[in-house]
Order: structure tokens, then sequence, then C-alpha cells
């Protein structure tokens, strides 16, 4: 019998598991590092001056992805700029206004619904509401419509987050000196939330960059370079992922990688900025 | 200066009134702002509802009509999908058992994977190993879907098409596919929902308190049986939740499989070149018109059902297991 405690049983299930949990995990970093690896290994030959800075041109028989960056970028701004406030004031109004009860549950729910719907939902919804009821048909603004509520449970998630951690002597600190509500969140409640809600754009930027489903009926798939800075927004524009798709369709592995190494570039940007600014949170705190 | 003294008295005597004023009454325009700020303030609170109504209301006024038109037991229970043919017909039978069956096999490989990672991160790695893991976890879930799609197509499709060239050489029904078949796309779904999977297990896992850890240790379960036994049933609540958004986000998935699977309609056998709901949405929408649109809109609707099903019960379990805390 061998019960004593001094002497070590080893048991078999035991080696297996920890073996299994082990290959899990190197399995999951394996992955990462491969995709990392092999996208590279065969875009950044694609890469060269003119595959970053010319617009596709059929005559001269040459690929370009600059109206497509063009495009990328004015959909980050515009649904940025719609999607932001009320993001943050749907937040601010979750932490510092509302009391627990039925509303306050509602919205949390459908916060939590708009973040499970998955894109190409919203491209159909998009499509029909902002391109057929309000008459946007396929253009940049109509996409960029789509992604605002896309995002949005992103921006008030995290910046309700933000505004959790701000103390609550400070709310009270501001409230006894005599300060208006108003007054205290503009004045201390956003300042000390700042960063959080940096980090919420920035994440956003990085969901809208690769994004292609809700985009694909809605802010179509047009490479041409902006005519006029506002009448843009009315054109048909594609973003890096649209046009990766269609290349992908079309066989032209060499550019669609060429895509997916500066897509994979700028989401390695993206979580380098979010843990530099949470680092600096912590930090602060 | 004699003249000036009395005048400072009298202005700090009327600041001390306005501000005395100020605190009892309180100005009037002041408070019009407070009270329109709070109004805005409710407003964007109330947008995600709004957002979620206006989705709702659309999905069923667009996906509806063709049901009525083809028919429901024709359209749901129907398995021949020919909308461009001269006698259409809209079944999507195969195309909804595709994506239950496509979901399904993904969450069995992909969800112990997830749990497994989870786990090293949370039990058995030291803070730096797991320092290294997590922000892995985090890229993999930052990387386009449409960069799955690419590599799924380049590197998972030729394998699966030597297999099948072994497996069916002798075979006279088997339409060949090069590999873009249902294995293929579920074996990218299982690569992407593993972020979900492992990131919300974790965090269940790590709120464990560590003295039910220790009192397992204690009675001298070793470090495998107090995580299997233990710690993994108490994170119980949150480990169904990863596996419920981990469906979520399989079902939905359009782009990284929609070149993958072959994007056919069949019946979803491992190496049948395969249509799922969102596919068939991407693949079709650009070009459909009249019924066949309409008919691309109830598959939207029946994915929007499922969505929402999801929804309900991810809600029904943050709601439960905040009550037994």
């Amino acid at each position: 019998m061998n019960n004593s405690i001094c002497h070590k049983s080893v048991r078999i299930s035991d080696i297996i598991l920890n073996a299994l949990i082990y290959l899990s995990a190197l399995l999951s970093v394996g992955i990462l590092v491969g995709i990392i690896g092999y996208v590279t290994f065969r875009g950044i030959g694609s890469i060269s001056w003119q595959f970053l800075s010319t617009v596709t041109s059929e005559m001269n028989n040459t690929f370009g992805i600059l109206g497509n960056i063009v495009n990328t970028l004015y959909i980050i701004v515009i649904t940025l700029l719609i999607a932001t406030p009320i993001g943050i004031g749907a937040a601010i109004y979750l932490t510092e206004y509302a009391k627990p009860g039925k509303i306050v549950r509602l919205i949390e729910f459908t916060t939590e619904t708009l973040s499970g719907i998955p894109s190409i939902i919203y491209g159909l919804f998009g499509m029909v509401f902002f391109g057929k009821t309000l008459l946007l048909g396929t253009s940049i603004l109509c996409g960029c419509l789509t992604l605002t509520i896309m995002v949005l449970p992103l921006i008030v998630r995290t910046t309700q987050e933000a505004l959790k951690t701000v103390p609550m002597n400070y709310r009270t600190g501001a409230m006894g000196m005599g300060a208006t509500k108003w007054y205290m969140i503009r004045t201390i409640i956003l300042p000390s939330a700042l960063p959080g809600i940096v980090t919420a754009v920035i994440l956003s930027i990085g969901r809208i960059v690769g994004e292609s489903a809700a985009l694909l009926f809605t802010a179509g798939s047009g490479y041409y370079l902006p005519k006029a800075l506002l009448s843009h927004i009315f054109k048909s524009g594609g973003t890096l992922t649209i046009q990766m798709y269609l290349s992908m369709e079309r066989g032209e592995f060499d550019s669609a990688f060429g895509i997916a190494f500066v897509l994979v570039v700028i989401v390695l940007i993206i979580n380098a900025l979010t843990k530099i600014i949470t680092n600096k949170m912590k930090k602060g705190n | 200066m004699e003249k000036v003294l009395p005048l400072l008295k009298n202005m700090s005597r009327s600041k001390n009134a306005h501000s005395y004023k100020s605190i009892t009454n309180g100005s009037k325009s002041r408070s019009i702002i407070e009270r329109l700020m709070e109004c805005i303030f409710t407003i964007c609170g109330l947008s995600a509802v709004a957002a979620v109504a206006a989705i709702t209301i659309y999905m069923i006024i667009s996906g509806t009509p063709a049901i009525f038109k083809v028919g429901i037991a024709k359209m749901l229970l129907g398995t021949d999908w020919a909308p461009t043919a001269a006698e259409p017909s809209f079944g999507i039978a195969w195309i909804v058992l595709t994506s239950v069956i496509g979901t399904a096999a993904s969450i069995v490989i992909g969800v112990p994977v997830g749990l497994m990672t989870a786990i090293f991160m949370s039990e058995v790695a030291d803070k730096k190993v797991a320092g290294i893991v997590k922000p892995a976890v985090e890229l993999l879930a930052g990387i386009p879907s449409i960069v799955y799609g690419l590599l799924g197509l380049l590197i998972i499709n030729p394998i699966m098409g030597a297999a099948e060239k072994a497996l069916f050489a002798d075979s006279k029904t088997h339409v060949m596919n090069g590999g873009a078949n249902l294995i293929s796309a579920v074996l990218v779904l299982a690569i992407m929902i593993l972020p979900t999977v492992i990131n919300v297990s974790e965090t269940s896992l790590r709120a464990v308190p560590v003295s039910i850890r220790q009192a397992s240790l204690a009675l001298g379960a070793t470090k495998i049986q107090t995580i299997f036994g233990v710690t993994v049933p108490a994170a119980k609540s949150g480990i169904i939740t990863a596996v419920v958004l981990g469906i979520g986000r399989a079902v939905g998935e359009a782009m990284a499989i929609v070149l993958v699977s072959g994007n056919t309609v069949n019946i979803p056998l491992p190496f049948n070149s395969v249509r799922f709901l969102t596919t068939g949405i991407v693949s079709e929408m650009g070009y459909a018109s009249g019924l066949h649109r309409e008919a691309l809109f109830t598959i939207g609707l029946v994915l929007f059902v499922f969505i929402m099903i999801i929804n309900v019960v991810i809600n029904g379990i943050m709601e439960g297991g905040g009550r037994n805390e």
C-alpha cells in the first residue's frame, strides 16, 4: 500500500491534463505567431511606394491602395465624430444620472445586445435604413452611420469603466463646494476619465479598421481619391478590408497579402497604444 | 485710497450676496443648462435602446414578406435554393443546418482549447509567462476577420484539398471542391472564437477566491484535481457565458468563411462545400433583386433570431450569476 504522504504518487490523468493545458496555450500563441509571420512573409514583398501611394489604374495596369487608405481614414474620423459624443453621453447618463431601475437595466441589456449583433446584420440594417429610407444610397456616410451603431457599445462600456474608477470623494468634494452637476462632470469627472475615453476611441478605431461585412453593402467598394473634401462622403468608398476581399475574390493574392500586412501593422500599433495608455493610467493611480 | 476701500467692501459684499443666492435658489440660466444637459445625456443613454428597436423592426419588416410569398414550410424546410432559376425556389433548410452544425463543431473544437489556455494563464503559468500569452490573445482578437479568411483560403484549403483527393479518389458522387468545405470553415471559426472564450473564462477563473483552492489543496488534492474538480466548477457560470458568447461570434461570422467554405448550398457533410446563413447574404446581396433579395433578408432575419436568443440566454446567465453572489 502506498498511502504514505511522504511517498508522492503520480497520477497519469494529471500528467495528461497538464500536457493538454500547456499544449493549448502553446497552440493559441502559435496560431498568432503563425498568422503574423505568414502574413509578413507573403505580404512584405507587395509593399512598395507605388502600392501605398497610388490609386489602382486599369490603364497602367498597376495596383495601389491610396484611395482605400483615404476612405478608411474618412470612415474612422466621421464615425468617431458621431459615435464618441453619443457614447460618452450614454456612459455619463448611466454612471452619473440614472437611478438603478428598469430603464438602466433596459439600456444595459440593449447595449449588450448591440455588441452581440454580427456585423452582417448591421450591414443589412444600414443598407435598408440609412441607404434606402434616409436616401443615402451606397455612400461613405451610410457606412459611417452604420458603424456608429456598431462601435457605440464599445465606447459606452469602456467609458463607463473609466468613469467608475473616478473616486467618489471627487464627486462629493465638488458637490460640497457648491458645483452644479454638469460643472462637476465637465471639470472633474471627464478630465479624470480622459485616458479611459482615449482607450475607447483607439479600440473603436481598431474595430472600424478591421470591419468588412457591415461596410460591403453600405459604403461600397469605390477606390478613387476624393475630388472635394466634403462631397466625397456621399460617394461610394471601399476601405482596406473591402479592397482585400475583392482582391481575394479575383484571386489576386499578392495584393491581398499586401493589404493584410498593412492591416496587421495597424492592429499591432493600436494594441501597443492601448497598452501604453493603460500602463500610464495604472501608474497615475 | 479712502475712496477705494468702501468700494472694495461693497464689491465683496455683493459677491457674498451673489454666491449666497446661488446656493439656495441657483441662478436661472444655470438650472436651465443643468436640465438641458441631463436631457441630452438621457437621450444619449436611450440611443442604444432606439438602435436595437430600429434594427429589430427593420429586420422583421424586410425579412417577413418573402416568408409569406414563398410559404413558411417551403422556405424553412425546403432544401432547394435556386433563386435565379426560371422557376425559382427558396429552401433554406441546408443553409440553416450548416450554420447550426458549423457553429456546434467549432465550439466543440474551440472551447476546450480556449478553456485550457485560460486555465494555463490563470492557474498554471507564472506571471511572466502569462504576461506573454495575454497580449498574444488580445492581438488574436484584433486581427480582422478577412485576414483569417485569406489564411484559411491559402493554408487550410489546400491541406483539406489533399485530404479530399485521397479520401474521395474513387467516389463518383462527390463533387471535388479543392478543400473549400465544412471542415475548413469550422477550423477557421474555431480559431476565431478562441480570444472570446479565453478572455471571458480567464476572468471568471480569476474571480474564484484563493481560499477555495487552498482548501482543496490542503485536503490533499493535486493541483490538476483542484483545477478541474474545484476551480472550474466554481467558475461555471462565467465559462458558460464564454461558450455562449463564442456561439454568437461563430454564428455571425461572415467574411472569414465566405470563400473558405466554398459557398454552395449543400448538405452539411464534412467534405461538402457548404453555405452558411452569413455567407449566403454576403455572396448574393450584391446582385439580388425582387423576391430573391427579400429571401436574403429572411436569411438575415433567421440569423437575427438566433442572435437574439443567444443574447437573452446570456442575460439570463448574468442575472442568475448576480443573484447567486
